[in-house]
């Protein structure tokens, strides 16, 4: 029947996609549904803002959260305005020895196991520079582990853009600094915001460099200086030290998913706000 | 694409600015006064000579076409004349240029002042992914243009300079980039003009387009004459022929460039004082 050979390879191509697509999608949804199988029952409103209780084991998870948002923060305080520096420096100033070694240096630091980054976040923001178990530790230590992924995605998206609008911003008398205002950090949006929710995924995932750095602590912090319980430290917490906290820590799993994923969407809302709507594509 | 067609069918009632003789006897272009002075020009790549010796005076109001095989060195003459070849990795210039009496290869020179006089036009056009408008208004409020009358009447002389007014008049918001071709090769050219520059350097300009946007392109150079001091790289010999006062020929020796040839467009193409220019000229135009 099927005389053609192309026809059956064709044939068996198709049915080999279909089913990596179809496997990568099952898994996903798996986890999906057995977080929310386990965890929607432990989750209400007063739980997001209450305090943890028992260690965790009852009450919620409102300081956690709390700390989680604000490391956060301080990570892409730092990471924006280094990494699009750096992409920049790296894309459009240099393109010597200096920039060799910038990029080698960030490649091998996005594949350092972030347990160095936490024992050296530890050594140079909480000891060294005696900001101690902080906040503010937690979060400059995820800031040293964002950039690499952050800088190498938007210089990629920076170096993709074509050369004929660099050349032709030059020929109108435009400054670096304009062409890259108004032509290419806009064209480059999809990547740089591809890059941010990359890092951002990898700081909310994190665990091992938070338990050196922005520490255990689960009460409401006061200030950037306190320590702070991440949301990724609290389910490692729960469901390897704490006896019977593993309802909690679905619970808390199902909260840290919505909340990559509402993240997620405002990143690439103001990324697409403050970039891409400032170019006009056809 | 009705426009199009009515512009080809207007410059095809209009032949007779397109003939040698009005040309030569054109009377305001051509007023023998040097606008670019180039003497012993040699341009090279990572140390690799491409261009050596090239030395030409270009006449102010008139229309030169730098014309030769592909690879002589042509776009990398006109890229030192707005000293473009600042951007491009290891290229490297050498000899001296003036324009309008202002030393071009001097380091201090302020190169954005240089490139806002010295227009330039690509082989590929390339608008912004900006509005239609924004991609002329942008580079006029980097230059210090703020207000918004000044601007807008800017852009509207600049598209009406390129014939492109009547078309985009509607949809000065719509993206530059949904424009055709020929359109995107006249808003590139209206965005150069809009900052009043004095002389357009044309990197083959049409080959990108289609014959009857090609058409429309040409025509609008030809109104840029006396105007503007206009350098054009063009593989379209009859092209050169009908738009240049102006030739220069230039030929590859030994994988370098050279000027072989420089004169009067007539008399380059009619009466060749070099072999290789009379070879070049009849072996592809014949
Ligand atoms: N950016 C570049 N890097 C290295 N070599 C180049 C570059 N641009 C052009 N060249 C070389 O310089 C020579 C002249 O190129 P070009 O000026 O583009 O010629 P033309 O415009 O006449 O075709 C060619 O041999 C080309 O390979
Ligand atoms: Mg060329």
């Amino acid at each position: 029947m099927l005389k053609n050979p192309y026809r059956l390879s064709d044939l068996l191509m198709t049915i080999t996609v279909w089913f990596s697509a179809a496997l990568v999608v099952g898994a996903f949804f798996w986890l999906l549904s057995d977080l929310a199988l386990h965890g929607i029952a432990k989750l209400n409103w007063s739980c997001l803002v209450s305090a943890p209780e028992n260690a965790g084991r009852d009450g919620g998870i409102g300081p956690i959260l709390v700390s989680t948002l604000l490391i956060l923060g301080v990570a892409l305080l730092m990471t924006i305005p280094l990494g699009l520096g750096t992409a920049v420096y790296l894309s459009e100033y240099s393109s010597g020895a200096l920039a060799r070694s910038i990029r080698m240096s960030l490649d091998v630091l996005a594949g350092v196991p972030s347990i160095v980054f936490g024992l050296f976040g530890n050594a140079l923001f909480c000891i060294w520079l005696g900001l101690g178990f902080s906040i503010l530790s937690g979060g400059l230590t995820l800031a040293c582990m964002m950039l690499p992924i952050f800088i190498r995605s938007t210089e990629a998206g920076l170096t993709a853009v074509a050369t004929e609008w660099r050349h032709g911003a030059a020929a109108l008398g435009l400054t670096q600094a304009a062409a890259l205002w108004h032509v290419l950090l806009p064209a480059a949006a999809p990547a740089i915001t591809a890059g941010l929710m990359l890092s951002i995924g990898r700081a909310l995932a994190e665990t091992a460099a938070l338990i050196f750095t922005s520490g255990y602590v689960d009460r409401m912090p006061d200030s950037l200086s306190d320590s702070g319980r991440a949301l990724s430290v609290h389910i490692y917490d729960l469901s390897m030290n704490v006896t019977g906290g593993d309802q909690s820590a679905y619970g808390a799993a199902l909260v840290l998913i919505v909340l990559l994923v509402v993240i997620n969407n405002v990143a690439a809302s103001l990324a697409d706000r403050f970039l891409s709507q400032r170019i006009t594509t056809s | 694409m009705m426009h199009d067609t009515k512009k080809l069918l207007s410059c095809a009632v209009l032949p007779t600015s397109y003939t040698l003789s009005d040309i030569e006897q054109g009377a305001a272009c051509c007023v023998p006064i040097p606008h670019i002075q180039v003497e012993n020009l040699s341009v090279s790549y990572h140390g690799k000579s491409v261009l050596e010796g090239v030395s030409l005076d270009i006449n102010k109001g008139c229309i030169t076409a730098l014309i030769g095989p592909s690879g002589c060195g042509k776009t990398s003459f006109l890229s030192t004349l707005n000293r473009l070849t600042d951007l491009i990795p290891g290229c490297h210039m050498q000899g001296r240029i003036h324009i309008d009496g202002a030393d071009v290869t001097d380091p201090r020179l302020d190169v954005l002042a240089l490139r806002r006089k010295v227009g330039m036009i690509f082989q590929k056009p390339n608008p912004f992914p900006l509005s239609i408008r924004r991609n002329i208004e942008m580079p006029l409020r980097e230059h210090g243009l703020s207000q918004r009358s000044a601007i807008d009447e800017r852009v509207e002389r600049a598209l009406r300079d390129v014939g492109l007014w009547e078309e985009v008049r509607d949809r000065l918001d719509a993206p530059a980039l949904a424009l055709s071709g020929g359109q995107q090769q006249r808003l590139c050219i209206a965005r150069a003009l809009a900052l009043e520059p004095s002389i357009l350097l044309m990197d083959e300009p049409c080959s990108a387009l289609d014959p009857i946007a090609s058409a429309v392109v040409e025509e609008l150079i030809q109104r840029l004459r006396n105007r503007y001091t206009v350098v054009i790289v063009t593989h379209n010999l009859a092209q050169a022929r009908r738009v240049a006062n102006y030739a220069a020929f230039f030929w590859m020796t030994e994988h370098v460039g050279k000027l072989i040839e420089f004169g009067r467009c007539q008399s380059l193409f009619d009466s060749p004082s070099h072999d290789l220019t009379a070879a070049y000229v009849t072996g592809i135009s014949g």
